[in-house]
């Protein structure tokens, strides 16, 4: 023990008194692409011990929506961050392979499809909220969205619900 | 690298206090480590998550992720916040004398 100095016993501070944190999303896009920065934020949140809520509102509605969330795309029309050029863009089939192709990086990294993922937050505890207005607008049953949904929310109730919150707008 | 005495045993621990040596942990030292995190008694349920973690670090060289420790070892996601109140996957591999997972999911 020459080179090394022995310390008295360092227990990591794992914050569990902190309990007044809270972190909100809110996902208003129906793409692939976007739907992944709020799964993959609430997951890190949770793993802190963080209360986590997620609204879904317009076309975040595709997340949560049974007929849709299973099959999310991803385009590069407009996109001028897949540095393809823009005229090539919208020729047929060039989502259906954008889409096929960010499925398989994400298999790869052995990131969940978007229903498991949000089944795995659910089990950690997060919060998904469906928007009124957009359950309407769509013409939605309670039915029509996936079971771990917490409720359907106007959205006076969740501004009240996330007081004091992080709030991301995605 | 500081070392820290535990349990009579000179341990080579990061900053924040997290094992760093693999083969300094034992089964004994499980113990101490989960009550110094507020878990008196490890069960066997905790025993099972503990030897996935070191089987699967042994296998792969990094600590796993909540979401491998559930789809992989087999562990429900729920079952682990009860074992491991609050932040398992953090205290989980505290108690397993492994690195911090650096996986984001």
């Amino acid at each position: 023990m020459t080179a090394t100095e022995t310390a008295p016993m360092v227990v990591p501070d794992f914050g569990d008194e902190n309990e007044s944190r809270k972190i909100a999303f809110v996902c208003s896009k129906g793409t692939l692409d976007m739907a992944y920065p709020a799964l993959i934020m609430a997951s890190g949140a949770l793993e802190q011990g963080i209360e986590t809520h997620i609204f879904f509102t317009f076309w975040g509605m595709d997340m949560i929506n049974k007929k849709t969330m299973n099959d999310l795309k991803f385009t590069p029309v407009g996109n001028t961050a897949t540095h393809m050029p823009m005229a090539l863009t919208p020729l047929p089939g060039m989502t259906a392979m954008a889409t096929s192709r960010m499925r398989k990086q994400l298999q790869e990294l052995d990131i969940p499809d978007v229903p498991a993922f949000l089944t795995h937050l659910s089990d950690m505890g997060c919060h998904l909220w469906a928007c009124k207005m957009s359950v309407d607008m769509f013409d939605l049953e309670r039915d029509d969205m996936m079971d771990e949904l917490d409720g359907i929310l106007n959205v006076s109730d969740f501004i009240e619900l996330i007081e004091g919150a992080q709030t991301m707008f995605i | 690298m500081p070392t820290t005495a535990i349990a009579d045993k000179e341990i080579h621990v990061d900053a924040e206090g997290f094992m760093t040596e693999y083969d300094e942990w034992d089964e004994d030292l499980a113990r101490i480590l989960a009550s110094n995190i507020g878990i008196d008694e490890l069960t066997e349920a905790h025993w099972s998550v503990l030897n996935f973690l070191r089987a699967d670090y042994a296998e792969r060289g990094e600590t796993p992720t909540l979401r491998r420790v559930s789809a992989t070892g087999g562990v429900p996601t729920k079952e682990l916040f009860v074992l491991f109140p609050k932040k398992p996957a953090r205290k989980m591999a505290y108690v397993a004398g492994l690195p911090k997972p650096v996986g984001c999911i």
